[in-house]
């Protein structure tokens, strides 16, 4: 083991040289350049024995991965928005092909108007595309959950999107155990997959899926999101045993006697943490609680934790215009609608664009979800910091 | 350059492409598709973009496909087909595999010179060891024969109909090979399955390079050029006759003929058995004729034959 500097867009890149990945294909975009320029430079100076392929847009790099996952190799790209959303056609297909592909989204917001600023309108909108999404909120944990990517992508053969937030991970530099190679290969060994397109098995892959057999041809790839849970949780607990760092679906902070909880997703989780440690210690029964595995959502367990509490609080970083709320309201308000005793929702949608979210404007959203677990009562959804 | 075929005991017997396959009847794309792989053989991954081809070969749960077949979708037939090359190339290299293969990347004109092409220029100009066959219908006929930048002036498709404001398409086909000879390729070549060890010979050679090669296959099509089903190979020939179709190669940016044509047919002996061209009038097919005498001379090939007055 050794310890390191890096920011959380190198943390990827070196995990994925851990993972002797056969195949890149990316194509840069702020902020994720870093992670392929480190990667290329791994690749030039033999430090990685992969191909790398420098494609003309994300549309191929996608593409390119692809078709390379197919023959058995083990393949990595990264984006961020406006690549991620060049990739939307192809994203069905990596998932539906069953191509165990892992990919390093550094979360940005979408144009227009241009903006390379965190959010994460990027992912949301592609969160049907039957990806497994990951969320990785330091740069620790963008090297841990890259290498646990390898191993769920492979497992349960779907490919795995790793998101980070931009810049406020992608681009600060943290202290980082990174584990002995011999380790990481041991956890993920650098074997190749069946070649589905070897000639001694002659497969047709990719046809036409007529309607007697789209559904159940589709399903397949539903059920594997599906069974992928256990998998994905199983995963994580071999990690924890290997690796001495242990990482969950859903993270909770100050659950104890908890009345009200904020939730959050990626970096800012963080703050709500600090302001949520001040407001307790001035007797607010507050709580945070962090989503990490957005696909699949983990329903069940997250209806059991919050089960009881009075009001929660959702911050989403991303909307769904004219929509009844935003993406991560969404998610955990259909959970909760079998749970006895509903809790109170207060939506909020924040830092879009990298607009930063204050210590204040943290506490506004406890306040806020507080006072509607109170009355009984949530307004609609609160643009935290927009100007009128 | 090797020739391998030369007459019909040159070729191999196998068949990799199947029977009972959906493509239309007299359709010449299947024909084309049957003699490449007959070149190219068991060890070979074909790579389909979006179209007739695709679709009507892979139909769940039959497949016409004797050889490892894989379609991704529309646009980005070379991109996957880069994955593939470059996952082959490492995983041979890292020692994880001992296979080696053809990898044929084939898409129709539509998913060549429109929509995919990005990607092929992509791929060929990052020099993958593949070839890229353009099976070319001149438009897109999956969807029902709308217009491509295949299609040819002049000639009818559901999106650029005559009218009495139009005659067909207004612009001339784009030169796909120069633009994948732009790309300083080994190799890129133009063939029809009218002329089948031309063909043969030109995949051959395409598959001897190393590096990127380019065939573009005209294919008559009976149902959107509007002939009888009997007619496409006939049709390709004439398509080469007349000139319009010159068969050539550039090998190493150098071009070479590789049918020569002593006494060109005049267009209109082309032009009046396909319903696409029904509306022509005179000054059209002057028109068509002034750009095949235009290939000609770019070519070399003989004048014009002369018209044997009724
Ligand atoms: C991104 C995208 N746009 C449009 C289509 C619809 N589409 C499918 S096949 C096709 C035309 C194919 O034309 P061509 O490449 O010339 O092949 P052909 O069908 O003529 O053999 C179109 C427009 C699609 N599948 N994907
Ligand atoms: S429409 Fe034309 S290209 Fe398509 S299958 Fe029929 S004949 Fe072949």
């Amino acid at each position: 083991m050794k310890r390191m500097g890096l920011s959380g867009n190198y943390a990827a890149a070196y995990a994925v040289k851990m993972a002797d990945v056969d195949v890149i294909a990316a194509y840069p975009i702020t902020p994720q350049t870093t992670i392929v320029e480190k990667l290329s430079e791994f690749v030039a100076n033999g430090e990685l024995d992969a191909e790398y392929i420098n494609v003309e847009s994300e549309h191929s790099a996608l593409s390119a991965c692809v078709g390379a996952s197919l023959t058995g190799a083990r393949v990595f790209t990264a984006t961020s928005s406006q690549g991620l959303a060049y990739m939307h056609e192809v994203l069905f297909m990596a998932s539906a092909l069953r191509t165990p592909i892992v990919m390093a989204n550094v979360n940005r917001a979408l144009s227009a108007p241009l903006n390379i600023w965190n959010d994460h309108s990027d992912a949301m909108a592609e969160r049907d595309s039957g990806w497994i999404q990951l969320w990785a909120s330091s740069a620790q944990e963008v090297f841990d959950t890259t290498v646990e990517a390898f191993k769920i992508a492979e497992d349960v053969q779907l490919p795995v999107m790793v998101n980070l937030d931009g810049y406020i991970v992608s681009h600060t530099y943290e202290p980082v155990n990174i584990p002995d190679e011999e380790e990481v290969r041991k956890y993920i060994p650098s074997k190749p997959m069946k070649n589905r397109l070897s000639p001694s098995l002659a497969y047709s892959i990719g046809v036409v899926g007529p309607p007697e057999y789209y559904f159940e041809m589709k399903y397949q790839a539903i059920d594997a999101m599906e069974r992928s849970r256990v998998r994905i949780r199983e995963i994580e607990s071999d990690f924890n045993k290997r690796f001495g760092r242990s990482y969950d679906d859903i993270y909770t902070y100050f659950m104890d006697d908890v009345e009200y909880v904020l939730l959050t997703m990626g970096s800012m989780t963080g703050t709500a943490r600090v302001v949520a440690e001040s407001l307790r210690s001035r007797g607010e029964k507050v709580g945070v609680v962090a989503i990490r595995t957005f696909r699949p959502f983990p329903s069940e367990r997250l209806a059991g934790i919050l089960g009881d509490v009075g009001g929660i609080g959702i911050m989403d970083r991303a909307t769904t215009p004219g929509g009844s709320s935003s993406p991560l309201y969404e998610d955990v308000a259909s959970c909760l609608y079998s749970v006895q005793k509903r809790p109170i929702l207060q939506g909020f949608v924040a830092g879009l664009g990298g607009r930063d979210v204050s210590i204040g404007e943290f506490e506004m959203m406890f306040m806020a979800t507080k006072e509607a677990a109170k009355s009984g009562r949530s307004k609609p959804s609160i643009y935290v910091g927009l100007r009128g | 350059m090797s020739t391998a075929f030369r007459n019909i005991k040159d070729v191999p017997k196998e068949e990799y492409l199947a029977p009972g396959h959906r493509l239309c009847a007299g359709c010449t794309a299947a024909t084309a598709i049957r003699q490449i792989l007959k070149v190219a053989g068991r060890d070979t991954v074909v790579v389909s973009a979006t179209g007739c081809v695709e679709v009507a070969t892979s139909y769940f749960p039959q497949s016409a496909w004797k050889v490892p077949w894989v379609h991704v979708a529309f646009e980005n037939t070379a991109a996957v087909a880069s994955g593939i090359e470059s996952a082959m190339k490492a995983l041979y290299r890292k020692k994880k595999t001992t296979e080696r293969v053809n990898i044929i990347a084939l898409g129709g004109d539509g998913g060549t010179f429109d929509i995919g092409l990005q990607a092929l220029s992509g791929a060929l100009e990052r020099s993958h060891d593949f070839i890229y066959i353009c099976y070319d219908n001149e438009a897109y006929m999956n969807t029902g024969v709308q217009r491509s930048s295949a299609t040819p002036y002049c000639a009818a498709t559901t999106t650029c109909p005559p009218g009495k404001m139009s005659s067909g398409k207004r612009t001339e086909k784009k030169d796909l090979v120069a633009i994948a000879v732009a790309h300083n390729i080994p190799y890129a070549a133009t063939a029809t399955p009218s002329y089948p060890f031309d063909l043969m010979n030109k995949v051959k050679r395409a598959l001897d390079v190393e590096g990127p090669a380019l065939v573009h296959v005209l294919t008559p099509c009976p149902t959107g050029w509007r002939f009888d089903t009997d007619s496409g190979i006939d049709i390709g020939k004439l398509a080469v006759l007349t000139g319009l179709w010159p068969l050539y190669e550039v090998v190493d940016g150098v071009t070479k003929l590789t049918v020569q044509v002593p006494k060109r047919e005049p267009v209109k002996k082309y032009l009046e058995i396909q319903g696409r061209f029904k509306h022509l009038k005179e000054a059209d097919v002057a028109e068509v004729q002034k750009r095949a005498d235009m290939l000609a001379a770019k070519f070399g090939l003989g004048p014009v034959r002369e018209q044997v007055q009724a």
